[in-house]
């Protein structure tokens, strides 16, 4: 009797295995379907959300087939492609990854250049509709490689309630470093119940360390991608006023402070102040009892931060046909429609500027105008770090940071050691 | 009876002989083709790859010798990667061992709820790592974070373990120790019921107390399952990567960076093929002197009755 048993689900096994095998229905040859790629970085429904965009995209063009996979956080997907390509896959047709992923990308070989797409949809009157600051990293060697999808900022969230129990004015965030200080010692309590500031240094710890460089005048980086600056005087001082503030001043704890406990801590009272994206918007609203304010990170002579998120790029080697329904998915997503839509449901920036001044937008701004204070900001954004072998260099910056708030190091020659490590890994490359 | 010689052996009997003697060839086979494919020819693969340059400026691999290993044993990071890889194993296996041998001869009694506590000290063997690594992450949080509401009960005030360079490392190894003593408490619960009555009986007989009895009895006779459970402990502390991805990313400043996670970030996170296949070739020899010590200090005094 159980030797019955034991055939039969061998035999249903097998069966299975082989329906698995079996080929779908063979598509019509004008049919296409795309893959895309897209990672999650912020909290809420996203993967709703984009579902909601490809049904529309799929209604309006009924020969195309999107095949969205959500694919983890920006490491995970880059690895993802990249590790497929290095294995001789199929990479997906599109996908979200990091702006400043670009020159990973352009040595691997594995994204396909805009240019002529871009040319005939109307070249510098289709491009002139998105942020300069956004579009800044999507071009390299004389081609464009990507458009913004997904950007924000670091800004600076503060809790009025707070504010006005410390008699400070809750209209008037405070406008360059020396302010921020002054604010949060009023705002420190002596028991650490109650933190002035809140700025975490793990993860990325270069990115929201570039606010106090960009807000000094000055950047780690300029337009060249094999070029770096890391041991500038004016980029240690930025260094030392990030750990004055836990060390000298004592308005924010002294150890590396993690990104994903911010908004908690600021929700739950315990940071008056804390540094976080913009994407963080949306969540930390929906968690807050109390009066949320928005406003710049800031550096000694004023406002500063670096632009980050994820541009939509296009991945090389896929066949003509899924060439141009990439296109028009990529013109779709970063439709200012979509835009829009996408910046009110997550709280990232829109890559358009024409989505400001959308009715959906507009409407969305009456009812919560912390949403317009990021977008008013890219005024004060500087470029993100971004280099040949992105993820090396920014490791060599985030060590230096947070050997310097751990007090291990001092900030110029901890800065000092990280541009000798970047250098070297930059040496072999030309441009 | 007849006694069969070679001439007179029907092609039966022959059959028969020849079947029996590669029936072992036969079951080894397929372990021996897995282990060759999934384990020896990587090996030799890695080894080769080692010596040479290809990382993201050198796309085509260049021949070094034993550029990478003499690079990687000269840059302070590595040596920071190794410190921290034999801290953490130095210190979780120990530790792990004989907390599942206490546990296990505490838990080799009948008492009432013991099915409950044997579950409770096993469960965390069966969650995945990166769910521990999440739950924990959150539990070190500081201030409100678990750990820390329940050391001030003790006037300890608030630890920022995941942020402080000092506290780092320690969070790890706590974690790692309570997620594999469960495991190793279970060998040992089953280690000691598989041991003869009689010893002890003697043992009390000449009126050893309870601590001479386990020194000097249980101790030896459960040498065999030592030598496991510390093998794959050593292994468990050498493979750590889940943990270190979901609560600490390498930090601070490379102060939880061990050698498997360094060698992840430096092949799928910097393409550095070269150099992530000489630190493999490092942990591949690593490994195999430990156990082969192990293994032969261990056996010396095993006794598997």
């Amino acid at each position: 009797m159980s030797r019955k048993i034991f055939a039969f689900l061998v035999l249903a096994l097998l069966l299975s295995a082989v329906a698995a095998c079996a080929p779908a229905a063979t598509p019509t040859p004008s049919n296409v379907t795309l893959t895309f790629y897209y990672p999650v970085a912020v909290a809420g429904p996203i993967t709703q959300v984009i579902d909601g965009y490809i049904q529309k995209f799929q209604a309006a063009n009924p020969n195309i087939k999107v095949n969205a996979v959500l694919s983890g956080g920006y490491p995970d997907t880059l690895t993802k492609i990249q590790t497929t390509i290095k294995g001789g896959g199929t990479p997906p047709d599109v996908a979200v990854l990091l702006s400043t992923d670009l020159y990973s990308l352009v040595d691997s070989d594995a994204v396909q250049p805009l240019d002529d797409f871009v040319k005939a949809a109307g070249g510098d009157s289709f491009t002139s509709d998105f942020f300069p600051a956004y579009l800044a990293n999507s071009n390299y060697q004389g081609h464009i490689w990507s458009l913004p999808f997904q950007r924000s900022t670091p800004v600076l969230y503060y809790n009025k309630d707070l504010f006005k129990a410390a008699g400070l004015d809750p209209a008037k965030p405070p406008t360059n470093y020396q302010e921020m200080v002054d604010a949060a010692k009023k705002l420190t309590k002596a028991d650490g119940s109650q933190w002035g500031i809140e700025i975490s240094s793990d993860g990325i710890p270069y990115w929201l360390f570039q606010s106090f460089v960009i807000g000094n005048g000055t950047n780690v980086v300029g337009k060249a991608a094999n070029k770096v600056t890391f041991n500038d005087p004016q980029v240690a001082a930025a260094l030392q006023d990030f750990a004055d503030l836990g060390s000298k001043h004592k308005v924010m704890p002294a150890d590396v402070l993690l990104w994903a406990n911010m908004p908690n801590d600021f929700v739950n009272g315990k940071a008056a102040m804390i540094w976080h994206s913009s994407g963080s918007l949306t969540n930390i609203l929906k968690q807050a009892k109390f009066d949320v304010g928005v406003s710049y990170t800031v550096g000694e002579k004023g406002f500063g931060a670096a632009t980050g998120g994820g541009n939509i790029y296009m991945l090389k080697g896929i066949p003509a046909a899924n060439q141009a329904a990439a296109w028009k998915f990529i013109q779709f997503m970063t439709s200012t429609d979509i835009q829009a839509d996408w910046s009110i449901n997550t709280g990232y920036i829109p890559g358009r500027q024409s989505a400001m001044s959308s009715q959906a937008m507009k409407d969305y701004i009456a009812k919560t105008p912390q949403a317009a204070v990021a977008p008013a900001g890219l005024k004060y954004a500087g470029a993100e770090l971004a280099a040949h072998n992105n993820a090396q260099i920014q490791k060599a910056l985030g060590d230096a940071v947070q050997s310097v708030l751990t007090g291990k190091a001092s900030a110029a020659d901890a800065l000092k050691a990280a541009q000798t490590q970047a250098d070297q890994i930059l040496a072999p490359f030309k441009d | 009876m007849t006694l069969h010689s070679r001439t007179t052996t029907t092609k039966k009997e022959r059959r028969f002989r020849i079947g029996t003697a590669a029936l072992p060839y036969v079951l080894l086979f397929p372990t021996v083709l897995f282990v060759t494919v999934f384990t020896l020819l990587p090996s030799l693969r890695v080894l080769y790859d080692s010596l040479f340059i290809q990382n993201q400026a050198v796309k085509i691999p260049q021949f070094a010798g034993i550029d990478n290993f003499t690079e990687l044993f000269s840059s302070a990071s590595f040596h920071d990667v190794l410190f921290n890889t034999f801290v953490y194993v130095l210190v979780t296996v120990p530790i792990s061992v004989f907390l599942a041998l206490v546990l296990a001869l505490i838990l080799n009694r009948k008492f009432r709820a013991l099915g409950l506590y044997r579950l409770a000290f096993f469960y965390p063997t069966v969650l995945p790592m990166i769910s521990a690594a999440t739950i924990w992450y959150f539990m070190y949080t500081p201030g409100y974070g678990l750990i820390n509401v329940f050391l001030r009960n003790f006037g300890i005030p608030s630890q920022s373990w995941l942020g402080s360079a000092n506290l780092a490392l320690i969070a790890l190894m706590i974690l790692g120790i309570w997620k594999q003593t469960g495991y190793f408490m279970i060998f040992y619960l089953a280690g000691l019921q598989g041991l003869p009555h009689e010893i002890f009986e003697a043992a009390d007989l000449d009126g050893a107390s309870t601590i001479q009895a386990t020194r000097y009895l249980t101790v030896p006779l459960l040498m065999g399952t030592t030598l496991f459970v510390t093998t794959i402990a050593v292994i468990n502390g050498f493979e750590s990567v889940d943990q270190i991805y979901i609560m600490t990313g390498g930090g601070p400043n490379n102060a939880t960076s061990m050698l498997l996670f360094n060698l992840w970030q430096t092949l799928f996170s910097f393409l550095d093929v070269g150099k992530a296949s000489a630190m493999s070739v490092i942990l591949i020899v690593v490994l195999l002197i430990f156990t082969t010590l192990n293994f032969i200090f261990t056996e010396r005094r095993a006794t598997y009755e």
